[in-house]
């Protein structure tokens, strides 16, 4: 026995994971970031990500400032509160970043997203998935006697639940870009 | 190229490796003086002497190794460098662009690597925009919080020749703010008025923020009179022996700075991130507290610990603001409560927490520190240490009067570090005595830059308290582990005497407590790197220590018979 007061091996306590218990709800949040177009740039991002245990919803990226060099990249991402504006201040930090913005509290904002979708049938399915296409204002971009490629713009919920209806109707195919947002007004 | 942006970058000594990649820059400084060049025995270790080098200067440290294995062997000191906000600039050759990505002899995906334990990277493609990479890296390794950068040059563009430009300050984009916000400064000078039972919790912020901020510091401090606490990594930016002094904090920290943590109503970070060291079980960390913290990185702020007054800012820019807003506001504290304040932190004191009873047959390792401290104070003396027991008996036994004196691997926790670490302070402070506090299973891990201290005559002194154990790893093992001591046995160990000697260095063997001093005063006398192997109690523990997942009022103080402080029988949950 030792001296010590506390039960040998007793305890399970670890230094590693002692979280703070801040606010738990989940929030989910746009952030548009804007980074300096160089090699190796998105990996940062993204390894920030990975590396300290954050979630990706959807990413995007594109250069958006040619002279300036500058590309924007649109993460969707959920977390607690403190856990989110560690996200922006982490982001912050990286030297590529010039700016970084929170479109989920810095005003309203507008979500778009664009989504091919190939879907294969004859029939009564080939004219119910047309037929649907022209509800959600979705374009025919290609078409054999036996598929359709159909486009379609327009907030995430809204092209998940085109893609449900098409699902039955023989969906066998969907590409999505991802999310791009910008604030609303000037 | 790189040698001239290198001199106007006022770099003086470079710490590397030569090998195929780098050929071309190893042929440019064989052709001038301006530069030294220390040939290390191992890429960690450049990585380490330039961290030692840095910490003790204030200014970068800079590498240059080779590609590929060169390159992945500075890993661990960039980990190192990034955790512990140290500046270094290290650069690596490459394969020629034309061969990247071919699998090339020696090549690796070097800033691929590196990008998570750097601050920031760069691979560069073009001779033309080499020295503006060179110059941006030296401008951000050194501004905003400090860290590890990297430039990777392919040896086809380090044989080409370009344009060179000079270096700019406001070339970069990259100007973190360092002024911090008025408002919330004069919030938190509002909140030392009426505190009562405030504490400065200070860190490595403050040293790397300058000597300028150290200065301000002990102003304030000693103007306010309010009680001052470090972490590992702040050490020496108050002075030891200042009347505010806790001593530092944590789970090898003092008994009253710990205490003081936990009961004050206004704790004051400067310049520290709230390390799990520090704050033990979160949700029992100073509860009763208002919080403000002053950090130049926002990620530091509300990272682990919720703040209220949260101050974005370099230390000594915002420290130099907060002095002036107290003058102003006619220099108030509300001194009464604080004298009170004081009166306690005094009864804690006197718990004594740090007293042994010194050995007459084995060396403890307290002694062997206290004697080290006793013989060596006042002296021109810079401290590295390796990791591991040894490390925190340092940090308590120890004391540090000045900044930069004081060179250990907190963040990251590297063995290895201390030994190249002390052969970085040397280089920038020959005269001085520099000494590297080890554990005999740590030192090992970089034994092999004896063959670099002896090239260079530099007097490095290193200090082994010898527990033939890891000594560490072993106490976890009998508090947590039902004393099953899975591998914590150094066994094999070396002749260190004879060690020191295959190598050309002197030798000292010490093991009774009545040769200690005569031995210690042997190895400062000596006018060469020294080896001392002191062997010391083997399962002496280390207190007193904050068991993880623990509050800071729940320190275990040690096997207290010995120290008929508290009841026999134990350590004492307070
Ligand atoms: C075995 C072992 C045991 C340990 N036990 C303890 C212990 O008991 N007590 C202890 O204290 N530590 C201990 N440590 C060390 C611990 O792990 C951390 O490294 C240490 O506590 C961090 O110190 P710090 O908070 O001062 O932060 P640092 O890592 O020094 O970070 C500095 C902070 O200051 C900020 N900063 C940097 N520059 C500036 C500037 N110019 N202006 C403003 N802010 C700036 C940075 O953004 C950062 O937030 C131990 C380590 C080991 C290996
Ligand atoms: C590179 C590395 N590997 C493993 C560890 C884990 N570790 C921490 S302390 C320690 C033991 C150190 O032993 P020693 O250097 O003899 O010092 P002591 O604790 O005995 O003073 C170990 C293995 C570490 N910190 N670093």
């Amino acid at each position: 026995m030792s001296a010590l007061h506390i039960k040998k091996g007793a305890t399970k306590h670890s230094a590693y994971n002692l979280r703070p218990s801040f606010s738990d709800v989940q929030e989910r949040h746009t952030i548009a970031v804007l980074v300096e177009n160089e090699p190796g740039v998105l990996a940062r991002v993204i390894g920030l990500f990975s590396g300290r245990g954050y979630n990706i919803e959807s990413l995007t990226v594109a250069e958006v400032d040619h002279t300036g060099h500058l590309s924007r990249i649109t993460i969707v991402t959920t977390g607690t509160p403190q856990v989110i504006e560690q996200i922006k201040a982490q982001l912050g930090r990286i030297v590529s970043v010039h700016e970084v913005h929170d479109l989920t509290v810095e005003g309203a904002s507008v979500e778009r997203e664009l989504a091919m979708l190939k879907v294969v049938g004859d029939g009564e399915k080939r004219v119910e998935a047309l037929r649907l296409a022209d509800i959600f204002r979705a374009n025919v971009v290609d078409s054999t006697l036996s598929s359709f490629v159909f486009e379609i713009t327009g907030a995430p919920e809204k092209i998940d639940a085109f893609a449900d209806l098409m699902r039955p109707l023989g969906l066998s195919e969907i590409a999505r870009t991802g999310i791009a947002a910008l604030m609303r007004g000037d | 190229m790189l040698v001239q942006a290198l001199k106007d970058q006022g770099v003086d000594t470079v710490f590397g490796y030569p090998g195929g990649a780098v050929l071309p820059i190893y042929d440019e400084i064989f052709q001038q003086n301006d530069v030294r060049h220390v040939l290390v025995r191992h890429e960690q270790g450049a990585v380490h002497a330039a961290e030692g080098y840095a910490r003790s200067t204030g200014k970068p440290g800079v590498v240059l190794v080779t590609s590929g294995p060169g390159a992945t062997n500075a890993v661990t000191g960039l980990t190192d460098a990034l955790m512990d906000s140290i500046p270094i600039v290290v650069f690596t050759g490459q394969v020629p662009t034309f061969m990247i990505g071919s699998d090339a002899f020696q090549e690796a995906d070097t800033v691929g690597i590196t990008r998570p334990c750097t601050k920031h990277n760069w691979l560069v493609k073009d001779t033309n925009t080499l020295s503006g990479v060179i110059h941006e890296a030296f401008h951000v390794a050194t501004s905003g919080r400090p860290g590890p950068v990297l430039v990777d040059i392919p040896k086809d563009v380090q044989f080409a020749t370009g344009t060179y430009t000079k270096p700019s300050p406001t070339a970069s984009h990259y100007q973190p703010r360092v002024k911090g916000d008025l408002e919330e400064i004069t919030e938190l000078v509002a909140a030392m008025e009426k505190a009562k039972r405030p504490v400065f919790y200070t860190g490595g912020g403050v040293i790397n923020s300058g000597p300028a901020a150290s200065q301000l510091l002990r102003e304030l401090v000693d103007a306010t009179g309010f009680p001052i606490t470090s972490t590992l990594m702040g050490l020496g930016a108050y002075p030891a022996s200042g009347k505010n002094w806790l001593g530092m904090l944590g789970m090898h920290g003092l008994y009253e700075a710990n205490l003081a943590m936990h009961d004050c109503d206004l704790l004051i970070n400067i310049g520290a991130r709230f390390d799990d060291r520090i704050t033990g079980r979160i949700d029992a960390f100073s509860p009763k507290s208002t919080k403000a913290h002053i950090d130049i990185d926002p990620s530091s702020i509300n990272k682990v610990i919720k703040t209220d007054i949260p101050i974005v800012g370099d230390v000594a820019h915002v420290l130099e603001d907060m002095l002036k807003v107290w003058k102003s506001r006619g220099r108030k504290t509300n001194a009464e409560a604080v004298a009170k304040w004081h009166m306690k932190i005094n009864d804690w004191r006197k718990v004594d927490c740090l007293a042994f009873t010194a050995g007459d047959k084995t060396i403890k390792p307290q002694q062997a520190l206290a004697r080290l401290e006793a013989l060596t104070k006042g002296r021109d003396r810079y401290i590295t240490t390796e990791v591991g027991q040894h490390q925190m008996w340092a940090a308590q036994y120890l004391t540090f009067e000045d900044p930069n004196r004081w060179m250990t691997s907190g963040g990251l926790g590297t063995m290895g570090y201390g030994f190249p670490a002390s052969i970085g302070v040397q280089m920038a402070h020959p005269e001085s005595l520099v000494i590297n506090v080890a554990g005999e299973a740590s030192w090992l891990m970089n034994m092999q830059e004896m063959g670099t201290a002896v090239q260079y005559r530099l007097p490095v002194k290193q200090f082994i308290l010898n527990n033939e154990r890891l000594g560490m790893v072993r106490q976890w093992q009998e508090l947590l582990h039902g004393e099953r001591y899975s591998h914590s046995w150094s066994e094999a160990l070396p002749d260190f005497v004879k060690l020191a000697e295959a190598f050309g260095a002197k030798g000292i063997i010490c093991k009774d407590p009545a040769d200690l001093d005569d031995a210690i005063m042997e190895m400062i006398d000596h006018d060469g790197p020294v080896i001392f192997d002191c062997l010391v109690e083997k399962h002496e523990n280390c207190f007193p220590m904050i068991p993880s997942g623990k509050a800071h009022n729940e320190m275990l103080l040690g096997e207290a018979e010995t120290q008929g402080v508290i009841q026999a029988g134990g350590a004492v949950l307070v």
